[in-house]
């Protein structure tokens, strides 16, 4: 998937990797894609209800090695 | 306006006190359904701290001026932000330290009651999941049963009660839960006790639990006499503790029932259970006080915080305990069951030996509550 930027909030605690996704996405636009690379496992709960109410698509996710991959896209 | 953290130990006095608390719950909705912190006369609203990156200004006219206000999260670091925002606004705030993980972990020891000849009964009271262990203490030992993963605690007591723990027991296999107790016989150097109809696949060396036996704890011979009662497990063992208190694992509880769909064998147990609390029990002394592995309800606690009963009012007041009709009892706990305790399978592969998840999954796979019950 083609990723328009990539941010890296591994290593960082609730509520960072959602606080930097939010902004990093507010410099982007609509229907660019952000991916997001994270370790705090409650980020996947929250980054999907997050994208849903902000009208953001969760396009995918993925685990590897304790690291989670999220793909959103800018609604 | 001043931002302090609150700590689980205080909640929990809180909700032993029956005390206000204005709690701002800042997890997702979903977490938030599923499980929180209760208190008689604490009151929610849950708003996600992902919706409120922009500020706390809708929320603010909901939050009460005259009660303590409490932020949580799930670790904490969300807490603290939105209780940051709060503050700006003029609001007195705390958020739970180490938020619901540490709610989930925080124990509290309450003394339920004294035994002949100077023994002593104490129940641990995981407010936070529901689950309630114990410590029989007599004549410098002491034994514990059902022990939860936080062994220091239970180490830590007996140490200052002048006791060495030299019986450790578990009713059951568990499965909402991570059982403690081969970690603190191993550290003790104590007997470890399990029904062996649950340790069929134990990875580990135990003492076999069967019906009938007895083991005393101190010279002051309080008896610990075991009753074999299937039916949330096949191997569910109930003990008899010095002739006053009967630990009924999660076959009773004050008010309801154990489950038996735990380890996938609802139809095949139920008769077991019926037959435990219908025939079994019956045959016990009514003054015996009951003393569950959990609670389910926060009215379940009484004054102290502790949770107990008289075996004769549960029959009374139980409605589990007062179901005529079989079909109509079968139906009960085989049909519109809650949802299974998470991570219930791999649970109980923790506690058979069979994987060794460390701490952080550990905690990740008790969070929630216990749902061990039926009603």
């Amino acid at each position: 998937m083609e990723s328009f930027n990539v941010l890296d909030a591994k290593g960082l605690a609730c509520p960072m990797p959602i606080v930097k996704t939010k902004k990093a996405i507010g410099e982007m636009e609509t229907g660019q894609v952000l991916e997001i690379h994270t370790t705090d496992k409650g980020a996947k709960s929250d980054l999907s209800a997050w994208a849903k109410s902000g009208g953001h698509e969760l396009v995918k996710h993925e685990e590897d090695n304790g690291v989670f991959t999220f793909w959103i896209k800018k609604g | 306006m001043t931002i302090q953290a609150m700590t689980a130990q205080e909640v929990t006095m809180k909700v032993f006190n029956k005390e206000e608390l204005f709690i701002v719950d800042v997890r997702n909705e979903s977490d938030f359904k599923d499980w929180k912190i209760e208190g008689e006369n604490f009151e929610h609203i849950n708003t996600p701290y992902f919706e409120l990156l922009d500020g706390v200004e809708e929320m603010i006219k909901e939050i009460p001026t005259h009660k303590e206000v409490l932020v949580v999260c799930a670790k904490e670091g969300s807490s603290v932000m939105v209780a940051e925002m709060l503050s700006d606004y003029g609001v007195d705030v705390f958020y739970l330290k180490g938020g619901m993980k540490a709610w989930s972990e925080h124990i509290e020891p309450v003394k339920v009651g004294d035994l002949d000849d100077g023994g002593e009964m104490y129940q641990f009271v995981r407010v936070g999941k529901g689950c309630l262990s114990y410590m029989v203490v007599s004549d410098g030992e002491a034994a514990v049963i059902d022990a939860t993963r936080m062994t220091d605690i239970y180490l830590d007591f007996a140490i200052s009660k002048g006791a060495k723990i030299t019986n450790v027991f578990d009713t059951h296999l568990h499965a909402d839960h991570i059982s403690g107790g081969r970690t603190i016989a191993e550290k003790t150097g104590a007997a470890y006790w399990l029904p062996p109809k649950d340790a069929t696949e134990v990875t580990f060396d135990y003492s076999p639990l069967e019906d009938g036996h007895d083991v005393v704890i101190g010279n002051t011979t309080i008896s610990i006499a075991a009753l074999y009662s299937p039916g949330h497990t096949i191997g569910s063992t109930s003990f008899v503790v010095g002739n006053k208190f009967l630990l009924s694992g999660d076959i009773l509880f004050i008010d309801s029932i154990g489950r038996p769909d735990l380890a996938g064998m609802a139809e095949d147990w139920v008769g077991d259970l019926r037959e435990t609390l219908y025939e079994r029990y019956r045959q016990l002394s009514e003054e015996l006080i009951v003393l569950p592995a959990h609670f389910m309800i926060i009215d379940e606690l009484n004054e102290d915080g502790s949770v107990s009963e008289r075996l004769g009012t549960l029959f009374t007041n139980n409605h589990g305990l007062r179901i005529e009709n079989e079909t109509e009892f079968r139906h009960l706990v085989t049909e519109n069951l809650p949802p299974q305790p998470h991570a219930f399978q791999e649970i109980r592969e923790v506690n058979m030996g069979k994987i060794s998840p460390d701490l952080e999954q550990q905690r990740e796979m008790e969070i929630g509550p216990n749902r061990c019950a039926v009603r």
